[in-house]
């Protein structure tokens, strides 16, 4: 074991950044056109970082699986991105935004990173204004705000509920921008399969032509990894079919060490899983708790519909046991507050996994209001809830709407049904201060590294550190990095480096296709999924989690010798580019127990069942467990943990509290 | 290629011609129909006669045929093109497709239309025009013009040609029915106070304008005009 | 409640690649569920194909919730299938009746190039956007995002055509494979709002170009684009463009 430097300048927290970047090492325009950037990912951060890098002058290519970079996952967010610019004189500023983070974080992240993260969030807002994205504005023409779980400032832009969409969609027009001007080569339906090094050095990348199935070598100066989270390690989650852990595996396993991998993200308003062939989880927005009340019934097993159970008879559970924040506590608090009210029976619907979000309370007070200013004397209670229908259907509209075309249900008639679902990992790549892993040149963005969340991540956060790392970070500390590679000639792609690691890819791949087994990738994907939710999901504890690691282990074994892949490697084929990556999330699984049953406290996303308060809140160990925990990846399924310690200058680590 | 004829060369200025030429051409009809309906005069054709001694026999009419008879031509040397190339843009059709779900027959079908005004305009053009200006029209009315009118009576006197003439203002008034708003969209005059007027002009002309002149051959067919 | 009653026949194009000849083949499933997206019986029909040996259907997915745009398949004769509003893998199982027969196409258009039976190549969206489908700002140009107030009218309008999802139903439905909807969109977008301005004559002519360069068909106006869009792109982006393209050809002086 050995502790990890994470190279955070010296100098007050809230100067560092400023005086990091008037120090950082400069390269100059001619040099940056002899430097080869490889960008893996098009999300916000990778997207971002493309453009931004190209429009620096810097050569670039980029790779994304989909059929275009515009389709990258982060286009579903929904709700909103952060930023500290007060322009609802409600008291905001860098110092809340950062406290709140770090706080929601449950003080297991880097001061440093996420102070610098609340320093550009301004700055973001700034550069996607100006890019032409739609963000809603007031009547006065000037930006809009809104409230989120775990704050109490409105500081969350937003554009409708596609906030992802549009920001991305910003993103990638700069990114296409740079295309146009020939500064970036795109490389879509291309996945990388490894990082190759040379003298330690991260040196190019070996990806594959999805369409032809042809194995390609690039070179870059440096790579940078902004390929996104691994919730798809429990098969089903909020994320995209495509989305995967493979690129940062395979950095993983070129010695790029593997934080946090335990800190997973519940989302607590999930339409519930109708089945078995369930294929993916559909997030609600979190705005939907601004106005919905989430309760159960107070009798088990109670059958009767939703309308016929009285006031008195219903279980409004955050509001009873979180009364200052109720219905807006934070997302792992009110995700784990739902599963213990339905671990106890009181679970609702047909497969009694599901908890009622009810408007009707809202409706009724939006239906007075309005009633009041249109005039009504004594408006009988269908008027009231005809105008207040009204009000929730401007207000989210969409998202009624999406409910109703999944479940067939209609939530202006009766309360949707919701239940957690894993929705955005915090761990990935350890990465210093220079967003670096540990890798020399491999670089790692967004919700791929685990740095700004600590171990529970806020919500409209997301948006803010893809955004920050890619627009405004990366882009300045990478110079630190290129400005010593001046003299690195580009590689030749017969280097026996790629040469070596294309022969490995290849043999992956061959030895996939030639198991010729009797079970298909899916169904080795859907059994790690259903160890991972149940042992490593939102609760674990000691017993299940090494009964997890024994029951992965033996999936692997079964997964190399009963798969089948059908087809063959020269060809588009899906069920290939499944099975490379289920195999790396079957060995990302395992991992994360291991780094689950490590943390012997609870804290954020992880819950282990032996470290709870009386009450049931998650208790904490500072003494000691406020470390980074990252992982080396020593091969057959062999960690090495390394520390880096967490230090707190700035804030006054406590328990925290949302009563 | 200078800027301008690139302009008229691109997938949007191929259509502007045709929402030119087609608001030209239903200025024509305006025109036409106006003139047409003074046999509704039932004075044995004299008003009409006048009518079409002076389109017969005025410099700026006589000129205006020809830019007509461009715009017809660029009309439908255009809308060919457009047809062809909007084929070519699906070289492979889809086995099943089910256009009646979103949009209206009428407006898949303007090549179609077109092509059915096209043999009809053959005819009667034939019928018409190519006697009033070439072969001659053989009598002339109590006031000493030309009767074009008596060339519409004996003409009219044939089922068929009254068959023909009334069904092809069926497909005028379809033609019409897409083209007419269309042509405006297509020229960017879009409004949220105007097009809905617009939407309705369009309609009311469409019907209105094929209704009248369907009348008129099956009104002199039945002797209702004298 | 895992599995349902419904019974289907499924005729599905498929296409080993780009130059090969497809056709169409007629799959038999059982046992839907009506609460199943009609990706999820795809998902299940896969699965009977690859355990039998045969190869999967190769289609194009992704987020399955309705917002990445990658789906795409002709359903019965119309983009998304039978349901307004939404995208494939929005649409469910409880649209269709036991005993149905699905016939389910590619998009088709001569830009979009079959790949493999029902993925199609899409990049020409790209290329169009990068012909000038943004504004030029490099990133740390931007003022502060408060100081130029824009109308809530023109920013809702802006957004409201922000929402296309480049999925390409518009061209998949229209019968001259047209992309003024979608190249429209983004043309609107970015000429409504303040920050637009500067290059709006130029990205006009500039995508426009590309688009043609594309080999997309002419718009003929017939609004099945905007009837089948699952975001409900308006017409009214059309018009906007072509208004900006002929101001921009044939008033503004400047050339693209």
């Amino acid at each position: 074991m050995s502790t990890l430097n994470s190279n955070i300048p010296a100098g007050e927290l809230t100067n560092k950044w400023t005086k990091y970047k008037s120090s950082v090492p400069l390269v100059n325009p001619a040099n940056k056109r002899n430097l080869e950037v490889i960008v893996v990912g098009s999300g916000l951060a990778g997207a971002s970082a493309a453009a931004t890098l190209a429009e620096m002058g810097y050569k670039v290519k980029c790779f994304c699986f989909q059929d275009s970079p515009r389709r990258a996952h982060s286009i579903a967010a929904q709700g909103g991105i952060n930023a500290a610019k007060n322009y609802q004189n409600d008291g905001d500023s860098t110092y809340r935004l950062f406290y709140d983070t770090i706080k929601g974080g449950d003080y297991r992240a880097r001061e440093a990173n996420v102070h610098r993260l609340a320093e550009v969030s301004s700055n973001i807002i700034d550069q996607c204004v100006a890019q032409g994205v739609p963000l809603a504005r007031e009547y006065g023409g000037l930006l809009d705000n809104r409230s989120f779980g775990g704050t109490q400032v409105q500081r969350t832009f937003y554009a409708a509920g596609q906030t992802g969409q549009q920001l991305l969609l910003g993103a990638y027009s700069a990114l296409e921008r740079q295309v146009g001007m020939g500064k970036v080569e795109m490389f879509t339906r291309h996945e990388m399969l490894e990082v190759v090094k040379v003298d330690g050095k991260a040196r190019g990348i070996i990806a594959r032509n999805l369409i032809t199935g042809e194995l390609e070598r690039h070179f870059g100066h440096a790579v940078v990894l902004a390929t996104g989270g691994y919730g798809n390690v429990f098969y089903l989650s909020t994320n995209a079919m495509g989305s995967n852990v493979t690129a940062a595996w395979k950095a993983n396993k070129q010695g790029a060490f593997f934080a946090n991998p335990c800190y997973t993200q519940i989302h607590p308003t999930c339409i519930p899983v109708s089945g078995d062939h369930q294929s993916k989880l559909t997030l609600m927005s979190e705005s939907l708790r601004n106005d919905g009340r989430i309760w159960v019934p107070k009798k088990k097993d109670d059958n009767r519909r939703a309308v016929d159970i009285p006031e008195e008879e219903r279980d409004y559970y955050l509001e009873r046991r979180y009364p200052a924040f109720g219905n807006l506590v934070p997302r792992d608090v009110a995700s784990r507050a739902a599963k213990e009210r339905c671990d106890a029976g009181y679970g609702v619907g047909a497969s009694k996994k599901a908890v009622y979000l009810d408007f009707t309370f809202n409706t009724e007070r939006y239906g007075k209001i309005e009633a009041n200013k249109n005039n009504i004397q004594n408006p009988d209670h269908a008027t009231i809830m005809r105008l207040g229908k009204e009000v929730v259907k401007e207000k989210y509209g969409n998202l009624f709407d999406m409910y109703k075309q999944i479940t067939g249900e209609d939530p202006y008639e009766t309360p949707m049904r919701i239940y957690p679902a894993v929705h955005y990992t915090m761990g990935g790549l350890w990465v210093d201060y220079n967003l670096m892993t540990t890798v020399p040149g491999l670089y790692c963005l967004g919700e791929a590294n685990f740095s700004d969340h600590g171990a529970n991540r806020l919500g409209a956060s997301a948006l803010m550190q893809g955004l920050a790392d890619g627009y405004f970070v990366l882009p300045y500390t990478i110079g630190d990095y290129l400005s010593k590679e001046l003299a690195t000639k580009a590689l030749p792609l017969d280097h026996p480096a790629f040469v070596e690691a294309e022969n490995k890819v290849k043999e992956t791949l061959d030895t996939l296709i030639n198991v010729k087994g009797t079970k298909s990738v899916d169904y080795f994907h859907k059994k790690l999924g259903l160890i991972m939710w149940d042992n490593c999901g939102m609760a674990r504890n000691e017993a299940g989690l090494k009964a997890s690691i024994a029951a992965i282990q033996q999936l692997k074994k079964d997964f190399w010798s009963d798969v089948l892949v059908p087809g063959t490697t020269d060809e588009l084929n899906t069920e290939l580019e499944k099975a490379l990556r289920v195999a790396d999330f079957i060995e990302l699984g395992e991992l994360m127990c291991i780094d689950a049953l490590n943390r012997n406290e609870s804290c954020g996303g992880h819950f282990r069942e032996e470290y709870q308060t009386e009450e049931g809140e998650a208790l904490r160990d500072d003494e000691k467990y406020a470390y980074v925990a990252a992982w080396e990846n020593k091969g057959d399924g062999e960690f090495t943990l390394h520390k880096e310690e967490l230090k707190f200058e700035n804030i006054k680590i406590a328990q925290r509290s949302y009563k | 290629m200078s800027s301008l004829s690139k302009a008229f060369s691109s997938s949007i200025g191929k259509k502007v011609i045709m929402g030119i030429t087609g608001l030209f051409l239903i200025s024509f009809l305006l025109v036409h129909c106006f003139l047409n309906a003074f046999v509704f005069f039932n004075d044995n054709g004299l008003m009409f006669n006048i009518g079409a001694h002076f389109m017969a026999t005025n410099w700026f009419i006589r000129a205006m045929e020809f830019v007509l008879m461009g715009g017809l031509l660029l009309h439908i040397v255009q809308g060919a093109r457009l047809t062809f190339q909007n084929n070519a843009a699906r070289p492979v059709k889809y086995a099943v497709a089910n256009g009646q779900a979103n949009s209206k027959w009428y407006s898949r079908s303007m090549g179609l239309l077109g092509t059915l005004l096209l043999i009809f305009l053959i005819v009667h053009l034939g019928n018409f025009w190519v006697v009033s200006r070439f072969t001659g029209i053989p009598t002339h009315d109590a006031n000493g013009h030309e009767d074009l009118y008596a060339v519409m009576k004996k003409t009219f006197e044939n089922v068929w040609l009254v068959a023909l003439y009334a069904l092809s203002m069926i497909s005028l008034g379809y033609h019409l029915l897409h083209g007419f708003s269309s042509a405006f969209q297509t020229m960017g005059w879009n409004h949220k106070k105007y097009t809905p007027l617009i939407k309705c002009i369009g309609l009311w002309f469409s019907i209105l304008i094929p209704l009248l002149f369907a009348i008129m051959p099956i009104a002199m067919y039945f002797n209702c005009i004298k | 409640m895992s599995t349902g009653n419904m019974n289907l026949t499924l005729k599905i194009w498929r296409q080993k690649n780009t130059k090969s000849k497809g056709e169409l083949v007629d799959y038999k499933v059982a046992n839907i569920s009506p609460d199943m997206s009609f990706l999820e019986m795809f998902d299940v029909l896969n699965e009977q194909l690859i355990t039998k040996g045969d190869q999967p259907i190769v289609f194009d997915h992704d987020c399955r919730e309705g917002i990445c745009g990658m789906c795409s398949m002709f359903i019965n004769g119309r983009p998304h299938g039978p349901k307004n509003g939404i995208t494939t893998c929005q649409l469910h199982m409880r649209s269709f009746k036991d005993g149905d027969t699905i016939t389910v196409e590619p998009w088709r258009a001569q830009a979009f190039p079959v790949i493999k039976d029902l993925t199609v190549d899409r990049s020409a969206f790209d290329r169009v956007i990068s012909a000038g489908g943004f504004i030029s700002v490099n990133t740390g140009n931007a003022q502060d995002a408060n100081n130029l107030p824009i109308p809530k009218a023109n920013a809702d309008a802006a957004f409201e055509a922000a929402a296309c999802i480049g999925c390409g139903a518009c061209v998949a439905t229209c019968k001259n494979a047209s992309a003024m909807l979608f190249v429209s969109a983004k043309v609107s977008q970015l000429a409504l709002l303040p920050q637009g301005q500067p290059e709006r004559y130029k990205r006009v002519q500039n995508m426009v170009a590309q688009m043609d360069a594309e080999g997309f068909g002419n718009c003929t106006n017939t609004g099945a684009c905007e009837a089948e869009c699952p975001k409900g792109i308006s017409l009214e982006n059309i018009a906007r463009m072509n208004r900006d393209y002929l101001s921009a050809k044939f008033v503004s002086q400047e050339e693209a």
